[in-house]
């Protein structure tokens, strides 16, 4: 059994019982208890299910390394899959569930998975896919689907909050045990600015826990003055339940910070100048059979819940080691009045220090023996005894409810791993170890990142009697014990999976590792790496160095996405741009259309009405009487300098320095290759500027490009720009009503004129500051009026009021498309995708010949750009009025190599007009100019194909009579 | 995530300040090009493993184009420049030279 | 127009965030070393050209580096058409470029002894006392989006970002300032 001792457990207060619950039962523990320590003293060994043959598995472990006790928490919007027991901090009303079981914990219909484990090998998982194949679909793929996974993932939205904080450090410091409160008060009271983070919700480490003295003094005081040292520095940042998990290039450090309150984690983002890794070690199972069976525990981990939290793992304890570590474990059980019946050493000589005090306190110490196998079901009953030498001959059974062992320990290398610092073997202590001359390096090519205390290797054992490398016990183990020895815990995979895989051939160590799975999922393989490896190397018969590990990568422990989220959740979740009129088209019926950042009304819904009714209803009224549309977004950048003219000349293809004041011309930019990017209106402000306009959310890409040529090509050029998108509200006035509206707000001269299609005017319009521009994208009588953005809404509003008689309706960006296809003009991003030109649009008349150069000209030169059979913009008049699908291919004769049928064609638009009453569309036809009048097919998805006549694309208004009033 | 020091504001941005913008010191092929110059400006970039000169714009910074010198491989930073000239100053050169005494200048 | 961007934007949290009336803002591009440029300016705001990243206040006036060819004139929002006329004048044989952004941006300030740790939240810029004091203009993102800010001597800051995200910033900035969700990383 394991429960609360009488006495002791610093961690824990006592006076403050806690409520929780586990798989629906009700259990007590206490304020300090991790989830892991509570269970345990509740006599809860049993804590979850394996992976994939449905073992029962108790704790392993006491910290970030425990593969085996993964829990449900919570529920609903705070439910969280895969939390590790063992640094969950033991809260009232807490609720924890184990998971991959079927029905109960305690009868797992999944258990027969043991039973047939011969068939679930090494590598199983990739041999379903290929033999025999109809079992994968119908055999395999079912089942695995159902059993597969951990914990189970959330449904409901996450209700907690995260956030993130960027840091900035001289020194952070990851670790809190004595090494890392060292290494903090060093650089600390050198003035330097530090950051120290300890995974745990406790300071000191293992020194406590061990009764090491530090400086003269008991561990535990020396920690408790060294944090209240710290605590008191103003260049002191320090942090319990803050696990640092990534080590990035340049110094950059991930660490999550467990919060209770209204934030629940918290990302730090740190730039450390250098990074000191005290991360300490992790001990290694032993690999004997049946070391997976609930009461197997790591002697640290048993001496952790003894000494920590007051919390016997059993009565009678047996410990298993090849070090003197472990014999600390048997000291402290024995010192809490619980038994230990037999240290079994696999070493054949035993003396020293610890063993001797081991043996004063009368512990049977038992030199060159090892386990040969546990017994118990869902719980140690007790082990049999063999020698390490041989192969398992059983000399001596011992009854018991508790192993501990010790297969030595592994120095925490990740955070010198993760930005590329190399390790090196240690024969005599058998570890990885960071080398020193192959550190991870920063901006300047200096190391940024020091190992200090366990993680450097120095284990702080020298006065003890050297370990001996035990990789399975016994170490002539027959093929029966081998199945039943686990290295991988939390994947389920044993010594027999790892030698089997190297007889396949999988001889690289992360080839091994993706086969059998050994070191995957939520641990990484904390407990099981080195030994995998070591087991691997034995059988390829190569040296363990040689072998090499597999890569570390970031995080340490997992890291929830909500906290890598952060704050961007929910109306934060991405920058969603406004126009000054935003407010109004929403209180208006708008239906939202997300452009770039931007939103735009898609069409404004009226009381009943369907969006496709909106839409046309829009349309027609722009075309009969009045429409406004919100051009906000339209880019308006300033382009300004002697030699503006000349830059523009180079940007656009048409000719834009001959532009006179005053006037406006539509200009197309082009990337190098040739292809069309962007378009938009240019009006000469002045001698010297102009304003040119973008696409809507082209505005920051087509600046960014200006000031690129301008900065890194010509940059003896005199010219400044300014994007001046967000200074303006754009208010697009169309329609026959158009110029009366504007004339009743008073105040300019908008006659044909004084204002001129293509002309633009400054000026005051019923009280507001205005820039019009008599431009036109809906080959309407069009005046696109800005004002500053602070008074675009006020402005809208007069507008609305002032057009009530003209039959005013604001119309959105579907109508907008529509009207523009009516005139065949094109919009990029639907007539262009990266790979047109302006000359396959037909746009040859705004290229300009007499230039000597513009970007992409030379692009535009090459011969499959000017190929007459390219596909070109042509307009499609459907035979039977309908609507070409969007999207669709026109189809030619034959086929091609892989069958499929050849296509001459593509719609780039399609629409039905309201304003002609059918189908319209525009598209690239192969040859498509010299092919007017000819009849191309689009079939449709799922059968049928509808039929179009090649014509021009200008399908209202070709004389271009209406916009010109 | 890389920190480089943009030569006219002086901030040392991290990367997310930043907006990558390939290869440094291309010479621009116009309308009078051959079809090999073209390409090679168009197309041909060095992608070495060691030493490589970069564009980068401090996007969300002062919105100034810069070059860097960097090693791909270790991702040190030899040094950035202003992006107005054609080929990296003797400054950086030594730098590169004093770090990779191996390196043979660009390609 | 003397209307904020947005309708109510204030919150009291760890600190205090709120959006401030619109603030008059030229953004001016030139050669800063011409003599001319910089009697200009000192015209229109009766500051010194400010060094490197640096910002320079007085009253309602104020003039902050933005790049070595820009600088962010800061003047009472009544005051932009006179300023952009005197800059005119005075600089029609010089290159330069100098345009009315005020509307184009939201202005908002955080004050309380933690501000800073309201826009450590947000921005990836070491806002230690002793890294960003008071007179250096920085910029730089903001969550997902393009931020300037300056912190004064009271410790308080002042925030500017385009108009058409000012809800999106907002939003964060009061997010941020949570009560209960203080770091204890900056105290003013």
């Amino acid at each position: 059994m394991s429960t609360r001792l009488a006495t002791g457990g610093p961690l824990i207060d006592r006076d403050q019982p806690v409520e929780f619950s586990f798989n629906g039962k009700r259990l007590r523990g206490f304020v300090g208890d991790t989830l892991a320590s509570a269970l345990l003293a509740n006599d809860q060994m049993l804590v979850g299910r394996s992976f994939k043959y449905h073992r029962p598995r108790g704790l392993l472990a006491s910290g970030a390394e425990e593969p085996n006790a993964l829990f449900n928490l919570g529920s609903g919007g705070t439910f969280e899959p895969n939390a590790r027991a063992t640094q969950t901090p033991l809260s009232n009303g807490l609720r924890a569930v184990s998971q991959n079981h079927w029905p109960s914990l305690d009868w797992d219909i999944g258990a027969v998975n043991a039973s047939m484990a011969r068939f679930l090998p090494a590598g199983f998982y990739y041999k379903t896919f290929m033999h025999p194949r109809p079992f994968w679909k119908h055999v395999f793929e079912p089942i695995i689907r159902r059993s597969a996974g951990l914990g189970r993932a959330p449904k409901a939205q996450d209700a907690d909050r995260y956030e993130q904080v960027y840091a900035f450090c001289d020194k952070l410091i990851a670790g809190g045990g004595v090494a890392g409160l060292q290494a903090a008060l060093t650089a600390a009271r050198a003035g330097e600015r530090i950051i120290l983070f300890e995974q745990a919700g406790h300071w000191g480490g293992r020194a406590p826990v061990d009764g090491a003295e530090v400086d003269g003094m008991p561990a535990a005081e020396w920690v408790a003055e060294a944090v209240a040292a710290l605590t008191a520095m103003p260049n002191v940042t320090i942090r319990l339940n803050a696990c640092v998990t990534g080590v990035y290039d340049h110094g950059y450090v991930l660490a999550s910070e467990r919060i209770s309150g209204v934030v629940r984690e918290r990302l730090w983002r740190i730039r450390a100048a250098q990074v000191i890794a005290a991360t300490g070690a992790i001990e290694r199972p032993l690999a004997f059979a049946g070391n997976d069976l609930p009461g197997v525990m790591l002697a640290s981990a048993v001496r952790d819940y003894i000494v920590n939290w007051a919390v016997s793992p059993g009565d009678r304890t047996v410990v298993v080691t090849n070090n003197d570590d472990a014999y600390r474990s048997a000291i402290a059980l024995v010192k809490a009045g619980l038994s230990v019946p037999a240290i079994l050493d696999a070493r054949p000589d035993v003396g020293g220090q610890l063993p001797e005090a081991a043996r004063a306190l009368g512990i049977r110490v038992e030199a060159g023996k090892g386990v040969a196998k546990v017994k118990g079901g869902k719980r140690v009953t007790g082990v049999s005894v063999c020698l390490q030498a041989g192969e398992g001959t059983v000399v001596e059974e011992i009854a018991c409810d508790a192993v501990a062992m010790s297969g030595g320990w592994s120095p925490v290398v990740h955070l010198w791993s993760h930005c590329g610092g190399k390790l090196v073997w240690d024969e005599a202590q058998a570890i990885f170890r960071p080398d020193p001359r192959s550190p991870p390096t920063g901006h300047d090519g200096e190391a940024f990142v020091t190992c200090v205390g366990a993680a450097s290797g120095d284990l702080g054992n020298a006065d003890e009697a050297p370990m001996t490398p035990v990789w399975m016990m016994p170490q002539g183990a027959g093929a029966k014990l081998r199945a039943k020895m686990w290295l991988d815990y939390q994947n389920d995979v044993k010594v027999s999976d790892v030698q089997l895989a190297a007889r396949e051939g999988y001889e690289s160590v992360e080839h091994a590792k993706r086969y059998t799975t050994l070191g995957m999922a939520t641990d990484q393989g904390k407990t099981s790496n080195i030994n995998g490896l070591a087991i691997l190397s034995n059988a390829l018969d190569q040296a363990i160095p040689k072998v090499g590990t597999t890569t570390f990568r970031p995080p340490y422990t997992p890291v929830t996405i909500g906290t890598l989220a952060g704050e961007a959740r929910g109306d934060v979740f991405q920058p969603l741009r406004r126009t000054p009129m935003h407010d109004w088209h929403e209180a208006h019926g708008a239906h939202w259309e997300p452009v770039g950042h931007w939103r735009r009304p898609y069409c404004y819904l009226r009381d009943g009405e369907g969006i496709e009714q909106a839409v046309q209803r829009e349309v027609n009224n722009t075309r009969q009487r009045l429409g406004l549309l919100d051009a906000s977004t339209l880019g308006k950048i300033m382009v300004k300098g002697p030699d503006a003219g000349r830059l523009l000349d180079m940007l656009y293809t048409n000719m834009m320095s001959t532009l006179p004041v005053g006037k406006c011309r539509y200009g197309l930019m082009c990337n190098e290759n040739g292809f069309l990017m962007d378009d938009g209106v240019v009006a000469r402000l002045s001698e010297d500027s102009f304003l040119c306009h973008t696409t809507s959310g082209g505005a920051d890409r087509i600046h960014a490009w200006m000031e690129d040529w301008l900065q890194c090509e010509w940059w003896d050029w005199k010219v400044y720009t300014a994007n001046l998108t967000e200074q303006f509200a754009q208010v697009a006035v169309v329609g026959p009503n158009a110029r009366k509206l504007l004339e009743k707000l008073g105040g300019m001269d908008i006659s044909r004129e004084a204002l001129p299609f293509m002309g633009w005017a400054e000026g005051q319009l019923g009280g507001f500051r205005v820039r019009i521009f008599r431009i036109s994208f809906s080959g309407e009588l069009s005046f696109e009026v800005a004002v500053p953005a602070g008074e675009g809404r006020a402005f809208w509003e007069s507008l609305v009021e002032a057009g009530q008689e003209f039959g005013v309706m604001p119309y959105g960006t579907e109508a907008l498309h529509i009207m523009r296809a009516e005139k065949g003009f094109i919009m990029i991003g639907d007539e262009t995708d990266g790979t047109v030109t302006p000359q396959d649009l037909g746009l040859g008349w705004a290229i300009s010949k007499k230039k000597d150069d513009y970007l992409g000209k030379r692009g535009q030169a090459r011969g499959f750009l000017t190929d007459p059979d390219r596909w070109r913009l042509v307009g499609l008049e459907t035979l039977d009025g309908s609507v070409i699908p969007e999207g669709a291919y026109a189809v030619a004769e034959g086929r091609n190599g892989n069958g499929q049928r050849n296509t001459e064609g593509r719609v780039t638009s399609t629409y039905h007009s309201p304003t002609l009453g059918r189908g319209i569309a525009m598209g690239l036809i192969r040859r498509g100019p010299d092919r007017m009048g000819e009849t191309v097919t689009f079939p449709k998805i799922g059968g049928g194909e509808v039929k179009a006549r090649i014509v021009s694309p200008i399908f209202f208004d070709p004389e271009g009579k209406k916009q010109d009033v | 995530m890389l920190i480089l020091t943009c030569p006219y504001c002086g901030v040392a941005a991290e990367e997310t300040e930043l907006a990558p913008g390939g290869e440094a010191h291309l010479k621009r092929a116009g309308s009078t090009a051959s079809d090999a110059e073209f390409e090679s400006y168009m197309f041909a970039r060095e992608n070495p493993r060691g030493v490589h000169f970069e564009r980068w714009r401090h996007a969300y910074g002062c919105g100034k184009w810069f070059l860097a010198a960097r090693c791909t491989e270790t991702l040190e930073v030899f040094g950035t420049y202003k992006a107005q000239c054609t080929e990296p100053s003797t400054e950086i050169v030594g730098r590169i030279k004093a770090r990779r005494p191996g390196w043979e200048g660009r390609a | 127009m003397s209307e904020p961007v947005l309708a109510s934007a204030s919150a009291e949290g760890f600190a205090r965030v709120e959006e401030i009336c619109p603030q008059g803002m030229i953004a001016f591009r030139g050669d800063l070393e011409a003599s001319e440029v910089r009697r200009a300016l000192e015209e229109v705001t009766g500051l010194k050209i400010p060094k490197q990243r640096g910002i320079l206040l007085d009253g309602e006036r104020g003039l902050g580096w933005m790049s070595p060819d820009e600088v962010l004139i800061l003047l009472p929002y009544a005051d932009v058409p006179s300023a952009l006329s005197t800059l005119q004048d005075r600089l029609s044989g010089a290159h330069h470029l100098a345009v009315d952004v005020s509307d184009a941006r939201a202005v908002f300030r955080i004050s309380g002894k933690r501000a800073r740790e309201v826009l450590a939240k947000l921005a990836p810029v070491d806002l230690s006392p002793g890294c960003l004091g008071p007179g250096e203009l920085r910029r730089t993102r903001v969550a997902q989006v393009a931020a300037a800010f300056w912190i004064d001597e009271t410790g308080a800051i002042t925030l500017i970002c385009f108009r058409s995200v000012a809800r999106y910033v907002s939003d964060l900035l009061m997010l941020s300032a949570n009560q209960g969700t203080e770091i204890g990383l900056y105290e003013a």
